[in-house]
């Protein structure tokens, strides 16, 4: 290309007229149709140029299949009208304002939101946004286990007080990545079935704090098929009423698979240690839950084998 | 009257031609000459790739090629290796093996990559093939111990099994015992992503000791370390293998009989494994590392210089993972060492904290894409990154073609300038021409995309996450990157405008997932509409779409090219827009 990038829109040709490339409907409340003029917002970028982007949909021709990027705008009327007002009777073309993330009630953003073009890096940001950083469940788990798991004394072969004090000198050990963790917010995501319900779901027990919002979160998960489901894992609790699935009044149980393997009762031992020891969740029918408490062998009564 | 070329070879002739062409992309080419070659391809074609399991249905793959033997599939987008789909979103297995089992009798491998599998599917196939061979599952779930008993009892042929990192339900570790005694023709297990009770020791060295072909043995973290020798002394053909549990009280006895051990495996080129890693144990594996070209060490949470005295032994690595322990420090001993290396993939030990916790910077890569002249595939989790340490990368390393870059803060920008990185991945995709997939991070705006339009015409694969501006930014990517074939949005302000302006990009492309952004409910309906060829799926667990003002943006966007039409196997929080005005199904 000469002369660098030359954006479509801007300079040459007949860009103003906008005639190609499909119109747009703007709402209005008396539905008035005009085509849309796209400027390119008030942001840090160097916007020496205005981009007029239609509405339109481009079918073949710039950007389509040829995937070739033509220069100034006579390619958009190669596009052809094939959009008219009638297709776009109330799209409303809307921008956010402060071009940052929309709202989204999937994962908790307020650590995104916060962040502005100012460039200034925000403390420990990372740790309530879902899915970020883009690390897989298994790995998260493992590096979790294995800071829980007791690091063998280096005595012997090797470089015994070195490797000692190395440990020491660093920052990181096993107690600290336990608590820093738990404490920002590890992919505490754990498996959900509800007996009678073939599709489980995952709920990240580090967005609760306590039995009742995790409880309250499964009800509104799994018991009510409200509009207002909340995502998986997304914003804080609100505690309100007490759980019918704590107190025994529901037909349904809240139980747990345990790190050896055991069923429980949801609710027996204190909160932090219930965190370290669940593997998975079960809603359970009451009926099928007697002699639970305290200790509870999965129903096939299935031998453990040992590894050795 | 029919015309005959005189210079036609006769179809078993072209046949046998074709036979030597294994690439999809090839066989494609060749399937489209003519008419006479499409048939006499698609009767001959053994493998297939079908990248996104809904593009196509199991009815067509089986009317168009009669004679598969080999099928990998791919199901969920990628983003649900983070959460980001919420479970039950799809991506069966069983309904292409119940076609499979009545069309394909002689089906001899199926590789599968994020989908259902369930116990039944498993039970299936192992039922109806009977010379099937080669089972991959990757980051795959919904099956347990039982599936794999049935696999293991009835696949008599069965070469292969690999789970890598599938979710497997634990119910009993006696499933490896249902290998019959007679069955010796292992080459290839990894099971290294089961659970702690999942595998029965003595059935598996019952099994390694039958099978004299076994190459790949990856255990799972239950074994422990004293049970390594063992195995291998049973198996020293074996070219790669993984441990379990590398921990242990240390002990001379102990520590010689391992080190014996791995010295007597000539064949060994892989290790993985490490899990609890002892230092003091590392040095039983010195003999093979000269060796070893490929090193998974990325559950070792070893310090820096345990793992500079390691690296060092190993001349011939050729990719290695590693934690962010390794350090810059680590990092430059390995671009001394490793001339060899093509690959590094760097992971985070303490994703979540404030603060880094260890010494690893920018630099650190920098000094591998110096020392390195064979580096292709970089993954990096950091802190922190310049603009120059990018363009120095860029302009030390123009070979690289995969270059995934994992700022941990969002939007953190260039932290000595305080600009945003647009300029440094300006320079990668500038300068590595062959650049084929790209991951960003930091602070970017429209340039950056502005960039990568002009610049990465063979990029294939793109994520984004909190970047941009405006929708300029995704319609440079749209109008700009040729070879784009799958692109992965999130929290970006992307809206409508860009996306309905290059809707016919969208067919030519496997597919668009865009969460957390502006697209509109109205903007998917119109696409939907529009474009038939798409299946345009909003995903919203806030209930259905409709009950919302149309210029409500939608969580997630899921659109992908498909000639088998919509999908019939969606949750309550999945809808596709398709081109019947009264089709949006109410939940």
């Amino acid at each position: 290309m000469e002369g660098g990038l030359v954006l479509l829109g801007g300079g040459g040709g007949g860009g103003g007229s906008g005639s190609g490339g499909g119109s747009s409907g703007v709402s209005t409340n008396e539905s008035a149709v005009s085509k849309v003029e796209v400027v390119s917002e008030a942001s840090s970028y160097p916007a020496e140029s205005e981009l007029e982007l239609g509405l339109g949909l481009s079918l073949g021709g710039s950007g389509g299949a040829t995937g070739k990027t033509k220069v100034g705008t006579s390619s958009w009327g190669e596009c052809g009208r094939i959009l008219t007002a009638k297709d776009f009777p109330s799209v409303v073309s809307h921008r956010a304002n402060n071009g940052g993330p929309s709202v989204s009630v999937s994962g908790t953003k307020r650590a995104a939101e916060s962040v502005s073009h100012e460039g200034g890096s925000p403390t420990g940001v990372s740790s309530q946004v879902v899915g970020w950083p883009p690390i897989r469940a298994y790995r998260m788990n493992s590096l979790v286990n294995q800071a829980k798991a007791p690091r063998a004394e280096d005595d012997g072969i090797g470089e015994k007080d070195k490797a000692k004090d190395s440990f020491k000198k660093k920052p990181y050990n096993g107690n600290k990545i336990n608590s820093a963790v738990n404490e920002k917010g590890h992919l505490g995501f754990v498996k959900v079935n509800m007996d009678g319900i073939p599709i489980g779901r995952k709920v990240d027990l580090n967005a609760h704090s306590c039995y009742e919002s995790l409880a309250q979160a499964l009800e509104d998960m799994f018991l009510r098929s409200a509009p207002t489901i909340n995502s998986i894992g997304a914003e804080k609790e609100q505690v309100t009423k007490p759980s019918k699935l704590l107190d025994g009044s529901s037909e349904f149980v809240l139980t747990y698979e345990d790190k050896e393997g055991d069923w429980m009762l949801v609710g027996d031992v204190p909160w932090r240690m219930f965190l370290s020891s669940v593997r998975r969740l079960r809603i359970m029918r009451t009926s099928e839950a007697n002699g639970l408490a305290p200790r509870f062998h999965d129903r096939n009564e299935r031998q453990r084998s040992k590894p050795i | 009257m029919q015309k005959k070329m005189a210079y036609s070879f006769p179809d078993e002739v072209l046949e046998h031609v074709f036979s030597f062409i294994q690439s999809d992309k090839d066989r494609n080419a060749v399937s489209m000459v003519c008419k006479s070659w499409y048939e006499i391809e698609r009767w001959c074609r053994r493998k297939i790739f079908i990248g996104n399991c809904y593009a196509v249905s199991p009815r067509i793959m089986i009317r168009r090629f009669p004679e598969i033997r080999s099928v990998e599939l791919k199901g969920k987008p990628h983003f649900a290796d983070f959460n980001l789909v919420p479970e039950g979103w799809g991506g069966y297995i069983l309904p292409w093996i119940v076609e499979m089992a009545g069309a394909y009798p002689w089906l001899e491998e199926i590789r599968l990559k994020r989908m259902v599998v369930t116990d039944e599917s498993l039970e299936l196939i192992a039922k109806s093939f009977k010379n099937f061979k080669v089972l991959v599952l990757s980051f795959c779930e919904g099956f347990s111990t039982d599936g794999l008993a049935a696999i293991a009892a009835s696949c008599k042929n069965l070469k292969e099994l690999d789970l890598r990192e599938s979710e497997v339900d634990d119910l009993s570790g006696h499933w490896l015992s249902h290998f019959p005694e007679t069955y010796t023709s292992l080459v290839s297990l990894n099971i290294s992503c089961l659970g702690s009770d999942e595998v029965s020791f003595s059935a598996l060295e019952r099994l390694v000791g039958r099978c004299p072909n076994l190459r790949t043995l990856q255990l799972n973290r239950a074994v422990p370390l004293d049970k390594i020798a063992t195995i291998l002394r049973r198996a020293p053909q074996l070219v790669e293998f993984g441990t379990g549990t590398y921990a242990a009280e240390l002990r001379p006895d102990v520590f010689s009989n391992l080190a014996g051990a791995f010295s007597s495996c000539k064949e060994l080129r892989s290790l993985s494994g490490f899990w609890d890693v002892v230092p003091a144990y590392l040095p039983a594996i010195y003999s093979v590392c000269s060796r070893i070209s490929s090193l998974n060490l990325s559950y070792a949470t070893i310090q820096s210089h345990d793992l500079i005295k390691l690296v060092c032994h190993c001349p011939s690595l050729q990719r290695l993972l590693v934690l962010d322990y390794i350090e810059d420090s680590g990092l430059e001993a390995l671009a001394s060492s490793c001339k060899d290396l093509q690959e590094l993939r760097v992971f985070p030990s303490d994703p979540f904290g404030a603060e880094p916790n260890v010494s690893l910077t920018e630099q650190g890569l920098v000094a591998v894409s110096l020392g390195c002249p064979k580096l292709q595939s970089v993954l990096y989790f950091c802190h922190q990154m310049t603009n120059s340490a990018l363009v120095n990368i860029a302009q030390n390393r123009p070979n690289l073609t995969r270059f995934r870059l994992c700022i941990i803060a969002p939007r953190k920008p260039d932290y000595v300038t305080l600009e945003p990185l647009d300029v440094g991945f300006g320079a990668i995709v500038q300068h590595c021409k062959d650049l084929r997939r790209l991951s960003l991070s930091g602070l970017l705006t429209d340039r950056v995309f502005e960039y990568i339009g002009t610049y990465a015409k063979k990029l294939e694969m793109l994520s984004v996450a909190f970047a941009g501006d405006s929708d300029l930014g995704l319609h440079h990517v749209l109008s700009g990157c040729e070879s784009l074939r799958k692109l992965e949005i999130r929290d970006c302000s992307f809206g409508d405008k860009a996306l309905l302006a290059n809707a016919a990009k969208l067919e030519t492309m496997r597919s668009l997932w865009m969460s957390s952004c502006s697209v509109s409910f109205g903007a998917c309906k119109l696409l939907g509409q529009k474009m038939p060829r798409l299946n345009v799926e909003v995903i919203d667990e806030r209930g259905p779409p409709d009950s919302r003002p149309e210029s409500c943006p939608v969580e997630k966007l899921y659109i992908y090219r498909s000639v088998a039409g919509p999908r019939f196997d969606m949750p309550p929080f999945v809808w596709t827009m398709d081109d019947e005005d009264s089709a949006l199904r109410l939940s």
